[in-house]
């Protein structure tokens, strides 16, 4: 009797421990690659910085962390606010939604255009959207420095066109920078506003007109409440990595006007404060996080309305 | 000898419609100016001007695809009330929409599709219009055309003699049923209605008092406030209905709006389609593949084929004298015959049968006598007797099936074609013929109909 009911148990215990060794091998990358070195991350914050990089092990200090929006005075050592820093938090959060916006007003027409076309020559368009990947960032940044440097094509163009006698001063500029980022973040819109554009019942875009509504109203009413998913998911994939950008203000912007990537890639370099490189990253991240919590929100309210 | 005729003429859907019909009479909705069985009441005299009048005015060429109408004659169908002799509703003689010479064609050179092709047509005021045609007829394409998705090639499309051709459909004081109700999904069932009434810029307040009369004429009030994925689809489909109707469209299209339903939910809807024409007065073009959908809800129903009108009329007319072999073949059963006509007087024609009996027909004009044509004649119209000189047709049975109210006979002719014939069934629940049977088809007086070549 006794045996008959342990040999399924038995059985079902075995399942179970079969169960945790095949996600073992997911569960190690889990660990390995995405939360250990967040851990390692947050614990050279909480240390205290090293003379010459690195962290001095088993000191706690709180400096990293306080230094990411205070600084010491040089002369009297007392906390004040840590303009430079303030600075290029917010110059990081502005050129990120410029970069969002700019890839909206450019990226929703563009996929509206694809998604309208018939289902052949649509992926051929998706196809040409994708070529810009095929090219290593660094490159297509550089690429694009010799569009906008002051002897470089746009300008000896509007030189020769007449339309400015001297060269516009865009390269090493925010200009530049959200210029750059723009061109490399569009697809990142393109693609979820697409996917999402492509689903649109078009039928009731036919109602809208029906109903009396014209080209303007259709679109605010019908086509942008119901491609709303697609619209935030492409923000969400430009702001993010437009927040943390490195290269492009690094080559376009000229490495004076910082973002938070390059301030993040100065404590680490020349900068020598490993804990205070550590915090800024951990800070960039709670930014994000509260962005990717704006859309989760978003996104489950318009799915309850969608049914 | 009426009261037979009524019996035998009691197919399935053909009691089925006049059932509905005559429910409608009673109910006082629209008067019954007649039934289908009037021929054989009113006399051949009346008969046979209808269908005299029906021939004169329904699409002569459908090869070259125009639609020839009476000399002299400018709205040839509505302007003769014998036309509507059997229509039901009170359709006034204004028309709402005239189509006047409507084409699309559409792509270039090999790749052309000609969708419609030289289309003449009135609709009239308060009518229950219908569009009637297989799949990829030019039925919609007619339909998106009204509405303004679409634009027509050549010809124009006049409402309230005003030409709406070239509007953008939101100009256009004209509502569509999608076939697919194409309700927006973020928005409630009052949302969905009162859309129309918003975009034309109407006060809040009398927004809200239409949406309201209009949940109320649909029965929705209680689902105000639902979103659209909440409710049924036969829901789904009044919603539909009383978003078109709340800005008060002149025009009503329906483009196969009840196709998505079951057929009980499709019975129902059909009777309240009926209902809300009769209380709103608006004109309602309705699109459908459905035969038996056109017989029951149309005051005239247009049958369309490969782009052309072939034939337009009032449900008895389509039934009873269809003016070419598409027609009779697309609507109801129909036996052909090959035949060669004895002679012409008058307004009566007899044609000769295979045996050397002859039975009198209608027929077009430009019938001579000596022509070789063909006729139709509706199985119910037909009877099984034993093989006697006085039957038509002789033949031998081939299969007798069951179907309820009615028992299909087929019969192998003489000639060796097939020949059926319908026979209501009595209470003993047999007709007691069986295959093999050697039988003879006795054809009713004022029955045949000689098509058009």
């Amino acid at each position: 009797m006794s045996a008959m009911r342990t040999a399924p148990e038995n059985a079902r215990s075995r399942d179970v421990k079969n169960r945790w060794l095949l996600s073992l091998p997911a569960l190690a990358i889990i660990f390995v690659a995405a939360l250990g070195p967040l851990l390692v991350m947050a614990l050279y914050s909480f240390l205290e910085k090293g003379d010459y990089g690195d962290v001095k092990f088993g000191i706690f200090s709180l400096e990293g962390w306080t230094s990411v929006f205070m600084q010491r005075d040089i002369f009297d050592d007392t906390l004040g606010i840590a303009d430079a820093h303030l600075a290029i938090f917010w110059r990081s959060i502005k050129l990120s939604l410029y970069t969002t916006i700019l890839t909206l007003i450019l990226g929703f027409p563009t996929a509206y255009f694809i998604a309208t076309r018939p289902a052949r020559t649509r992926e051929i368009w998706v196809f040409l959207i994708t070529i810009p990947f095929w090219t290593n960032l660094l490159i297509r940044t550089f690429a694009m420095q010799q569009v906008i440097r002051n002897e470089g094509i746009l300008n000896n163009l509007l030189i020769w066109l007449g339309i400015i006698d001297t060269p516009l001063q865009i390269i090493y500029t925010d200009t530049a920078t959200l210029l750059g980022m723009t061109y490399v973040y569009l697809p990142l819109m393109v693609l979820p506003l697409y996917a999402s554009i492509e689903k649109l019942d078009f039928r009731l875009v036919e109602a809208g007109y029906d109903l009396y509504a014209n080209r303007l109203q259709v679109l605010r009413r019908i086509v942008i409440p119901l491609v709303k998913p697609g619209l935030i998911a492409g923000s969400i994939l430009v702001f993010i990595p437009s927040l943390g950008a490195y290269v492009i203000p690094r080559v376009l912007g000229g490495g004076k006007n910082l973002m938070l990537g390059n301030l993040i890639e100065l404590q680490f370099g020349a900068g020598r404060n490993w804990p205070l490189g550590a915090a800024m990253s951990i800070t960039l991240m709670a930014l994000v996080m509260i962005a990717l919590l704006f859309y989760v929100r978003n996104a489950a309210r318009s799915g309850v309305r969608h049914g | 000898m009426p009261q037979k005729k009524v019996m035998r003429l009691s197919s399935n859907r053909i009691t089925e419609i006049r059932e509905h019909r005559r429910n409608q009479a009673k109910a006082g909705s629209c008067p019954l100016q007649d039934s289908i069985a009037g021929p054989s009441k009113g006399g051949d005299q009346h008969a046979r001007k209808l269908a005299r009048h029906l021939l004169d005015t329904t699409c002569a060429n459908p090869r070259n695809g125009s639609l020839c109408r009476a000399p002299g004659r400018t709205k040839p169908i509505a302007h003769n009330p014998n036309a509507r002799g059997h229509s039901l509703s009170s359709a006034s003689d204004k028309a709402a929409i005239e189509i006047r010479g409507v084409s699309r064609i559409y792509g270039t050179g090999r790749d052309k599709v000609i969708a419609l092709d030289g289309i003449f047509l009135d609709i009239m005021e308060n009518e229950f219009f219908t569009l009637l045609g297989p799949s990829g007829c030019g039925k919609t394409t007619l339909l998106r055309l009204i509405a303004g998705f679409d634009f027509p090639t050549t010809g124009g499309i006049l409402l309230h003699g005003e030409d709406i051709a070239p509007l953008p459909p939101f100009k256009r004081p004209v509502n569509t049923v999608f076939q697919s109700y194409a309700l927006f999904p973020h928005m409630t069932v009052a949302d969905n209605i009162g859309f129309g009434l918003k975009m034309l810029g109407k006060p809040k307040a009398e927004v809200e008092a239409r949406v309201a009369e209009m949940l109320d004429l649909v029965h929705m009030t209680e689902m105000r406030d639902r979103q659209v994925s909440q409710i049924s689809g036969g829901q789904q489909q009044r919603v539909a209905l009383a978003r078109a109707l709340a800005p008060k469209p002149k025009v009503l299209l329906l483009d196969e709006p009840l196709s998505a339903l079951d057929y009980k939910l499709r019975k129902e809807m059909q009777i309240e389609l009926k209902r809300v024409q009769a209380e709103t007065g608006i004109t309602f073009i309705f699109v459908t593949h459905d035969q038996e959908e056109a017989l029951t809800m149309s005051d005239r129903i247009a049958v369309i084929s490969a782009g052309s009108l072939r034939q337009v009329g009032s449900p008895w007319d389509i039934y009873d004298r269809p003016a070419e072999r598409f027609v009779a073949d697309f609507i109801g059963e129909s036996n052909f015959l090959e035949v060669e006509v004895a002679s012409v007087t008058g307004d009566r024609a007899s044609v000769r049968l295979r045996s050397g009996q002859e039975i009198p027909a209608t027929f077009p004009e430009g019938t001579t006598p000596k022509d070789k044509v063909t006729i139709v004649i509706r199985p119910e119209h037909a009877e099984i007797v034993d093989p006697t000189d006085e039957a038509a047709l002789k033949g031998i049975i081939e299969s007798v099936v069951y179907l309820g109210t009615d028992t299909n006979i087929t019969v192998r002719l003489e000639g060796g074609s097939l020949f059926t014939v319908r026979q209501q069934n009595s209470r003993s629940g047999s007709c007691g013929r069986a295959e093999g049977q050697s039988v003879g088809i006795l054809i009713s007086d004022d029955v045949a109909q000689i098509l058009k070549d």
